[in-house]
């Protein structure tokens, strides 16, 4: 069962579940889409999230019941996704300050740790919290911790941290009760204008171990 | 070319430009100025573009001396004080700074926000396409700090430019706000929205660009505290755990897990966001049709207004 629910003057919020699934993301992703390909006028911007999709428009130029009536109308034409695109992260686990308290709370060594975080098969489900901070999904159930208690403040750009089922990769000096595992000089902010973000919601993502050296070399 | 040295720089004074379009996707808001109608004003009274570079002036105040050239400016927003060497005038105010002129704005009677733009092209840094500073990571334009300088390409003198522009009476502070139930209402039980709909909140200190914390009745979620984070607007009135609102505002977060209960007409929160904290605001629940054609009423005034005073 689909939802649409109007938000203010200017949005429609696409509801396809209300609790996070695989099933309910490859509705979002497909939908997501489906309006790049085919927008409608006065369409402003879509953002895909976990479970729905919120679609911006201009008011002047359409109103909730027109945008309804053309999601609806995509919904009846989606096609199976094409394969995902697969980007790889590359990833230090030298100098990472809560290894050893990941290692201690799921009762593996800090090497199975690594093991573990390398073998997950990731994919980005949305941004949020701050500008880049993409949320991937498919953390191994052996790593699933709850946050921290309170959060770390200034953790700076280029960490990578779990939390529950997801992992990131910051991309600004911020707060998070997240766990921090590793180091990666790859950039989600590219600084390419072409291209300013490295993932597009609904990529795969692989994580591949560097040394210390390679790290210090490319950070 | 016109220099102008910062000589004081209240906290949250910030280069703007309309906002930064389409990329709320990858968790950066629109920013942009707070009171888009005062910003689109201040730049019609010069002939600018409309997405051109506007000095925003928070409730902090700026003080700037100009070293070098002239260039006309208007500052439109709020009712702020605006000094100029020794005249003493207001916001809503067209006039020329010369070299060797002071140009004081600070907090007057009313209003949180006002908008200093040149006639010429206020330099400042872009970041994904658009000048407009995100706040929380200061990318973007970005704020202003004592002892930095401005610079103004191409200035123009535009003495026949010089007065004192009537404010409308939508500019001003907007102490009902309309906003559309949900898109998680049911989440809340009928006395919370009835609540919503009938009691006086109060604005709160906790206010910058990323948005304003609300006192006021408690409007307690039933059982919503584990919703997937989903996108969040530029006015929406998320209710956290502990049963209070906030309204999100420029740099808000573009994702959250927290229900919001309803939704602030876009062309309100101009008004909205010139009230200062312990100022009081009602909502007034619409439908979505009722908000689309309220819209469309308040986009045609604004051109009316634009192509017929400036």
């Amino acid at each position: 069962m689909t939802f649409y629910r109007p938000v203010a003057d200017h949005a429609l919020l696409v509801e396809f579940a209300t609790t996070i699934s695989d099933a309910a993301h490859a509705q979002v992703l497909a939908l997501d889409k489906a309006l790049a390909l085919q927008p409608f006028p006065g369409f402003r911007e879509a953002i895909p999230a976990f479970v729905n999709v919120l679609v911006d428009f201009d008011p002047v130029l359409t109103d909730h019941a027109e945008v309804e009536a053309h999601l609806r109308s995509l919904a009846g034409q989606i096609h199976a996704p094409k394969s995902p695109t697969r980007r790889e992260v590359l990833v230090c686990y030298e100098d990472a300050p809560d290894l050893e308290a990941v290692a201690r709370q799921t009762g593996l060594s800090p090497e199975a740790v690594i093991a573990a975080h390398l073998s997950g098969d990731y994919s980005v489900f949305l941004y949020g919290f701050a500008p880049g901070y993409a949320y991937m999904g498919g953390l191994p159930e052996a790593l699933r911790l709850d946050r921290k208690p309170s959060p770390v403040r200034g953790v700076p750009a280029g960490r990578i941290i779990i939390a529950g089922a997801q992992c990131l990769i910051t991309t600004l000096t911020m707060p998070t009760g997240w766990w921090i595992i590793g180091r990666t000089p790859t950039r989600v902010l590219t600084g390419d204008t072409a291209r300013p973000f490295l993932f597009d919601v609904g990529d795969h993502v692989t994580f591949r171990r560097i040394s210390q050296t390679d790290y210090e070399a490319l950070a | 070319m016109t220099r102008l040295r910062v000589v004081f720089a209240g906290p949250h004074v910030t280069l703007q430009d309309a906002g930064r379009k389409g990329m709320m996707r990858f968790g950066v808001p629109a920013s942009g100025p707070m009171d888009r109608k005062a910003f689109a004003i201040a730049h019609a009274t010069l002939g600018n573009p409309p997405d051109a570079v506007a000095v925003e002036v928070s409730l902090g105040g700026l003080t700037l001396d100009c070293v070098e050239g002239a260039v006309t400016f208007a500052v439109v927003g709020g009712g702020f004080i605006v000094q100029k060497g020794a005249e003493r005038l207001g916001s809503w105010q067209v006039q020329t700074l010369h070299a060797g002129e002071r140009l004081v704005i600070r907090p007057g009677p009313w209003g949180s926000w006002t908008y200093l733009a040149f006639a010429g092209v206020l330099q400042a840094p872009l970041w994904l396409g658009s000048h407009a500073t995100h706040g929380p990571s200061g990318l973007g334009g970005g704020s202003i700090k004592s002892g930095q300088e401005l610079l103004v390409h191409d200035p123009r003198v535009l003495p026949a430019a010089e007065r004192a522009i009537p404010c409308p009476v939508w500019a001003r502070p907007r102490p009902v706000v309309h906003a559309v139930p949900g898109p998680q209402d049911r989440f809340f039980s009928a006395e919370s929205l009835q609540d919503l709909a009938s009691v006086p909140f109060h604005l709160t200190n906790a206010y910058d660009r990323m948005g304003v914390r609300l006192r006021g009745p408690s409007l307690m979620p039933q059982g919503a505290l584990s919703i997937p984070s989903e996108p969040i607007l530029r006015g929406s009135v998320q209710v956290a755990g502990d049963g209070l609102a906030t309204v999100m505002l420029a740099d808000h977060g573009t994702t959250g897990g927290y229900p919001k209960i309803a939704t602030v007409v876009s062309d309100d929160l101009d008004g909205f966001v010139q009230l200062r904290p312990n100022d009081a605001v009602r909502f007034k629940l619409i439908s979505a049709a009722d908000a689309v054609a309220l819209a469309r009423r308040r986009a045609k005034a604004l051109r009316d207004y634009l192509t017929r005073s400036p």
